[in-house]
């Protein structure tokens, strides 16, 4: 009896050491960088086991809601925080871009393979609903070899809020006046034609039941799903297949504005994919908590740089070492 | 009898607590939902019940789209349903030996018991390609005369979702239904074979007639699990904001759009108006259960006997 006793004690001791010693983290916000973030966080409590990380992937609305009302320590969003959010904070928030990601323009053409070329007046006037058919001249004439059939263009797009929609529609904004004006940009939109998928597999889902489909998807879903996705022409008229190396070249040689808070679509680098997007982690300049406030720190430290290889293999793009450079420096600004 | 002791008062006020609370907690639902949904309440009036835009970025909404598809989807459904279930139920008490009736009771109760997203998932992957290859073309070449059956053939839209929900809300019509028939004192029964009536008669005119309250209970519990349901329904639905005559068409529901776009709604004004289609929701589910009461009073005028004993 004695004994099971002074063993209870003991492991009371123990593990009361443990938690005493341990630093919880809370953070929430971006569905898209839950399975980077998880991985880090698996890898990085390895070496650092004082530091405990909890993430909520709520989507990156309620990050922003979430870090604004201060009930998480970082936020995580797929877009940029508006003048308006930034103002209803309460203290000055700074956007960490953390991972890179693409949007891969997918189609179910039977006989047709991956690689299909497509313009971005092409992939506008589909979402415009001016588009209808898959033997469109504009299509055939940049597709000689391929043939379309004469088969209307079901499109796709994500039912749910999202930031792969966010990105995409910044996208078509920024290639299309007539998107700009009459549909907008954001994580949902009023659509002008379409099926709604939730989720990416509700896209996929829809693209693999219905011959003649076009939609969009995250490009690490549309390689680990084998999707046919295709070749789109970017800003200096080069046809690009979505890889991990073409998306992070979209932040090369981009005049990047001291906030970070910068927009990659349809990038002038002459090898980038057009349709790249940033997740940013959210965190005050001003940290409440000394101690979380370092941990915070040293994790984004290492993630940015030991940890982008970890991340590549789930087919996000890293950050390029000219702007990892600069969040270095952004880092040293925040105060805890 | 006009003596009472304490331990009934005490008992009968302790009771009346929970109907009490039941109150409180609708009224609560009612006034959060009108309270958060005050800036969109403010800025578009009344003007939200019936305007067809829905733009997240430019901050103009209109929940009718949405209304109608609620509505139609959950009608298309009970239509289907209540035939299926009712017939069923029927089979199950008067005509089917009890080993065969127990042994289908016991899986219609397992199918009300799975999970709505399984039924999605049935819908995407067995469901939609069967309507858009086999059953809307079909349906198109020998009724597409009339309007719900036009259109462009997707697969997804009002009449799979339609479909799914029926599947959904049988077994809540059977279960219950059946219950309301082998309740039926057997000695009307026996009374109207003993007059010379056939099976057919006196199902249909002492069995139904007798039951008709508890049935339209039974519709009525369906009918609310249709208009609230939201996983299988987004899965398969389409989710396009549009008012269409063609069941063929995509449509949207109130519920799927609450479950599609509040996780990422960030501004004030959107947020508020995802409030107020949930408080469209609570409107639409009040009233088509009101409008239910009032069919069932209708149809019940008098006592249950009086029918039968004409």
């Amino acid at each position: 009896m004695k004994k099971v006793l002074s063993l209870v004690m003991a492991m009371a001791m123990v593990t009361s050491v443990a938690f005493a010693d341990t630093t919880l983290v809370n953070g929430a916000g971006s569905t898209f960088i839950y399975p980077a973030i998880s991985k880090w966080f698996d890898e990085y409590s390895k070496t650092n086991s004082n530091v405990m990380f909890n993430y909520q992937a709520i989507g990156s609305g309620g990050g922003i809601k979430q870090i604004t009302a201060k009930t998480v320590d970082f936020g995580a969003t797929d877009g940029p925080m508006t003048m308006d959010q930034m103002t209803q904070a309460p203290g000055r928030i700074y956007h960490i871009p953390m991972v890179m990601g693409a949007v891969a323009i997918a189609y179910n053409l039977p006989g047709v393979d991956k690689g299909l070329k497509i313009t971005p007046e092409v992939l506008a006037g589909i979402y415009l609903g001016k588009i209808t058919q898959w033997n469109d001249p504009k299509i055939v004439s940049q597709n000689p070899g391929i043939s379309l059939p004469n088969t209307s263009i079901v499109v796709v797009h994500r039912s749910d809020g999202s930031g792969t929609s966010f990105i995409f529609t910044d996208y078509l904004s920024s290639i299309s006046s007539a998107w700009k004006g009459s549909v907008g940009k954001g994580t949902s939109v009023n659509w002008p034609v379409g099926l709604g998928g939730k989720g990416n597999e509700g896209v996929s889902g829809l693209l693999k039941q219905s011959p003649g489909s076009i939609g969009y998807v995250e490009l690490a879903y549309a390689i680990e799903n084998s999707l046919t996705y295709a070749n789109l022409q970017n800003k200096s008229g080069n046809f690009i297949e979505p890889t991990v190396d073409s998306t992070s070249k979209a932040a090369v040689g981009l005049n990047i504005p001291s906030d970070f808070r910068f927009s990659i679509v349809n990038s002038a680098n002459p090898e980038a994919y057009p349709i790249a997007g940033t997740t940013w982690l959210l965190i005050y300049k001003q940290m409440d908590d000394p101690i979380k406030g370092k941990a915070i720190v040293d994790f984004i430290k290492w993630a940015i740089t030991d940890g982008q290889k970890l991340t590549a293999d789930l087919d996000y793009a890293p950050l390029p070492d000219s702007l990892v450079e600069m969040i270095q420096k952004k880092l040293d600004q925040v105060k805890y | 009898m006009s003596r009472q002791d304490t331990s009934d008062i005490v008992f009968r006020r302790i009771l009346a607590i929970f109907p009490i609370s039941i109150l409180i907690l609708v009224a609560g639902i009612f006034f959060q939902l009108v309270f958060a949904s005050l800036p969109t309440l403010k800025k578009f009036g009344i003007g939200f019940f019936y305007h067809t835009t829905w733009d997240p970025v430019a901050e103009n909404f209109g929940a009718l789209p949405f209304i109608f598809g609620t509505c139609v989807t959950s009608l298309v459904a009970l239509l289907i349903a209540v035939p299926i279930g009712v017939g069923a139920a029927i089979f199950l008490a008067e005509y089917a030996p009890p080993k065969v009736s127990k042994a289908i009771s016991i899986l219609v109760d397992l199918l009300a018991a799975i999970p709505s997203v399984i039924y999605g998932l049935w819908g995407i992957f067995v469901l939609v390609p069967y309507m858009r290859n086999t059953a809307q073309p079909f349906l198109g070449k020998y009724l597409g005369f009339l309007p719900f059956f036009q259109g462009p053939n997707y697969g997804v839209g009002f009449l799979a979702a339609s479909i799914i929900l029926a599947i959904i809300i049988v077994p809540f019509i059977i279960s219950v239904s059946r219950e309301v028939i082998l309740a039926v004192p057997s000695v009307y029964k026996e009374s109207a074979y003993a007059l010379g009536a056939t099976r057919w008669e006196a199902i249909y005119d002492i069995v139904l007639s007798y039951g008709r309250v508890g049935i339209l209970g039974a519709v009525i519990l369906a009918l609310g699990r249709a208009i609230g349901e939201t996983m299988a329904v987004t899965m398969i639905i389409g989710n396009n904001v549009v008012i269409s005559p063609s069941l063929f068409s995509p449509g949207y529901t109130l519920a799927s759009v609450l479950a599609n776009e509040f996780a990422e709604a960030d501004t004030n004004v959107y947020l508020s108006a995802l409030i107020e289609i949930g408080l469209v929701l609570f409107l639409v589910s009040i009233i088509v259960n009101i409008l239910a009461r009032i069919l069932i009073w209708s149809v019940t005028k008098g006592p249950a006997e009086g029918r039968i004993s004409k």
